[in-house]
């Protein structure tokens, strides 16, 4: 067959955007997107829902064709090399899109059938992750808990050995310890030399990421790794508290040194316009200087791209 | 015993999958089959639905015509009325109701419809007939159903005129032209012979068309398919072993009909029984096509039962002449019932089954019946969505 590219491997994204017809009204998913993800790197894709991560993903895996732009693959382009593309990409979609009916091993070996390939033979792949589940080999896969559903998930991705590994939000809707499971399981996986492409809503993840970029509107607003992208935040930020939380954020959103205010946790994150601004602070309310994290920087970003 | 039969052949499958070069559809096959056993309720009604339909079309919903309760008004009371009156009632299409002499007693019977026949002899039948060697008498029908009026009446006229043959088995009447009717292929004019062959094309379609499309149209739905699509497996090998399962259970389907048919209904196969499972096999594979075709242009199961049901089912039942005659039909209606593949089918099984016919006889529609399944699976493969949109 002829190689109809010569690109590295990885993934290359050159101008791509996507629109989809919602009731007769253009609805831009993805709006010009390019970048790219070194081949053996695990890359974050952070954004809320409707940011056009999905659209994306199903874009790298063939299964969507962009309007325009251009997209390579391990090397191949995701539409003119599509079939030789789907023997080399693993993907596991947002939705838990095994068979409920089969059980964990029916559906491993079924996988495995389909990719022209033996559970046996990359057995040791996806022996950490299947050994987790073992004990419950012979139960059907919609008797599991999410947990354990994302695990299986994930063997039936690796199963044929792909070189590309696409996750669409594999950790929404699951357990704190299983998200840490689940991420654990990336990092050793990275080391197998396959590449990581992970999108998810959760930005403390990011920070498990070699690289993340920032999506909101279908827009990418920042790709960096995770520390460059909280330096590249250079405003002052405070975490400010009272015992009455509703009427200070209310009085503080109308404060004309504050450029930003939002809840967060227990307190509030309040970024102030410039270094100098003084605050009117209520008596029984309290501030201190705190480091910004990605979700800061997400909510800087986002704010001000309105 | 279907269940062990299926069994046997699944077992078969998956020792397949040793041979290595076809694992890949192999599997796919096994899958589908976890897929059909595990629903249990589903397979039930499916292997279950012919049975239920023969039964029920066999026993309760026969447009013929048994025991129909008729009165009779004699006014004359004599011994030749008792006689035709018994053997009226002993007939196995009549079944006495009322006896009375007041003629105008029997509206009310009519009205509470309690009778749909009526037969009226006059004061005077025994001596007109002696001495003038005439009588006659008075048939009163319920005609609100004509069809059913029409058929009672003949069946009524008939065993009068037995009747009289009986009484005077020596007189030569003059001039008499005697017509011998022979009902062919069916002579006990049973209705099981019309809607065997229908209840076959109703079940396979059914089974074939709305279970293939649903099936596949269910794999959209719970986004399995996402994760095919992604895979390098060739859009032909999924289409065809969604196919292969129901293949296998139309087949133990036909099983059913023809046994319980030929057993329970006495329905004869007087032709060709592998040219039957053939024709059958292939109109099969013709509804598969049509639910695969329907897989590909739908996205939801509820949509895809919409159509198998309203565009598929009705016009089975309404253009295959299984229940009405197309040759009664305006023309355009006669035009659009070519296009219905259960029509063809119909007037296959008729003419193997009941009439005995070998495949000279239905070469025709042989023919018409391959070229719609060529073009459904073509299209069905050419439709089928490589990507998502």
């Amino acid at each position: 067959m002829e190689k109809l590219s010569s690109k590295p491997a990885g993934v290359i994204i050159e101008g791509v955007s996507k629109s989809y017809t919602v009731n007769k009204e253009k609805l831009v998913a993805v709006n010009n997107i390019s970048f790219e993800v070194p081949a053996g790197t695990l890359f974050g894709l952070i954004g809320p829902d409707g940011a056009g991560k999905t659209t994306l993903f199903r874009m790298l895996t063939t299964l969507l064709l962009p309007d325009s732009g251009n997209i390579w693959v391990d090397g191949l382009n995701a539409v003119a090399d599509y079939k030789a593309l789907r023997k080399k990409i693993g993907y596991m979609p947002g939705k838990f899109s095994l068979y409920t009916d089969l059980t964990i091993q029916e559906n491993i070996h079924f996988f495995a059938s389909l990719f022209e390939t033996s559970f046996d033979k990359n057995y040791d792949l996806i022996k950490e992750i299947y050994e987790q589940i073992a004990p419950f080999k012979d139960r059907r896969a919609g008797q599991l808990s999410g947990g354990m559903k994302q695990k299986l998930a994930l063997c039936c991705a690796l199963i044929h050995r792909p070189s590309i590994l696409f996750l669409d939000e594999p950790t929404t809707g699951v357990d704190a310890v299983s998200r840490k499971e689940f991420w654990e399981i990336l990092q050793r996986l990275k080391t197998d030399g396959i590449t990581i492409l992970v999108s998810t809503p959760y930005m403390d993840e990011a920070s498990l990421c070699d690289r993340v970029a920032l999506i909101q509107n279908g827009k990418i607003m920042q790709i960096d790794t995770p520390q460059h992208i909280v330096d590249h935040f250079d405003k002052p930020l405070y975490a400010v508290k009272s015992p009455k939380m509703l009427p200070l954020l209310k009085m503080l959103e109308n404060d004309a040194a504050v450029l930003d205010i939002y809840p967060f946790g227990e307190v509030h994150h309040m970024v102030l316009k410039s270094k100098d601004s003084k605050v009117n602070l209520p008596e029984d309310a309290t501030m201190q200087v705190i480091k910004p994290n990605i979700e800061d920087l997400f909510i800087y970003l986002m704010r001000n791209h309105e | 015993m279907q269940l062990q039969w299926m069994k046997y052949l699944f077992n078969w499958l998956v020792k397949q999958k040793e041979a290595n070069n076809m694992k890949q559809f192999y599997q796919f096959i096994v899958k589908e089959f976890y897929h059909i056993f595990r629903d249990r309720k589903t397979l039930f009604i499916l292997l279950g639905m012919p049975m239920v339909q023969i039964i029920i079309f066999g026993f309760a919903l026969t447009n013929e015509v048994k025991n129909a309760r008729f009165a009779i008004v004699n006014q004359s009371s004599d011994e030749i009325s008792t006689k035709l009156i018994q053997q009226i009632d002993a007939s196995r299409y009549f079944e006495l109701y009322a006896e009375t002499k007041d003629p105008q007693s029997i509206e009310a019977l009519f009205k509470k419809g309690s009778v749909k026949i009526a037969l009226v002899i006059p004061p005077d039948f025994e001596t007109s007939l002696a001495n003038q060697n005439k009588g006659s008498l008075q048939i009163i029908a319920d005609a609100s159903d004509p069809n059913v009026a029409t058929t009672l009446t003949n069946y009524l006229s008939v065993i009068v005129q037995n009747f009289r043959e009986d009484l005077y088995p020596n007189q030569a009447i003059p001039y008499t032209i005697k017509v011998d009717t022979r009902m062919m292929y069916n002579p006990q004019l049973k209705g099981a012979y019309n809607f065997v062959p229908g209840v076959m094309a109703m079940v396979l379609l059914l089974v074939c068309t709305m279970m293939t499309a649903l099936t596949v149209v269910r794999e959209k739905e719970l986004g399995n398919m996402e994760i095919l699509l992604v895979s390098p497996i060739n859009p032909i090998k999924i289409i065809l072993a969604k196919a292969v399962p129901y293949l296998l259970l139309s087949i133990i389907n036909i099983t059913t009909i023809l046994l319980l048919s030929y057993y329970v209904l006495e329905v004869p196969i007087n032709g060709s029984l592998i040219l039957l499972y053939a024709e059958s096999i292939l109109f099969i594979l013709v509804s598969l096509g049509l639910g695969l075709l329907i897989s590909a242009a739908t996205d939801s199961q509820q949509s895809a039962m919409f159509i198998s049901l309203i565009v598929m089912f009705l016009p089975t039942v309404m253009f295959s002449g299984f229940i009405f005659p197309i040759e009664n039909m305006p023309l355009p209606l006669q035009v659009v019932s070519n296009i219905i593949p259960a029509k063809w089918f119909f007037i296959i099984v008729k003419s193997v089954m009941i009439k005995g016919g070998g495949i000279l006889l239905v070469w025709k529609e042989t023919l018409v019946l391959i070229i719609m399944m060529t073009l459904f699976f073509g299209l069905a493969i050419k439709k089928f969505k490589i990507r998502l949109a």
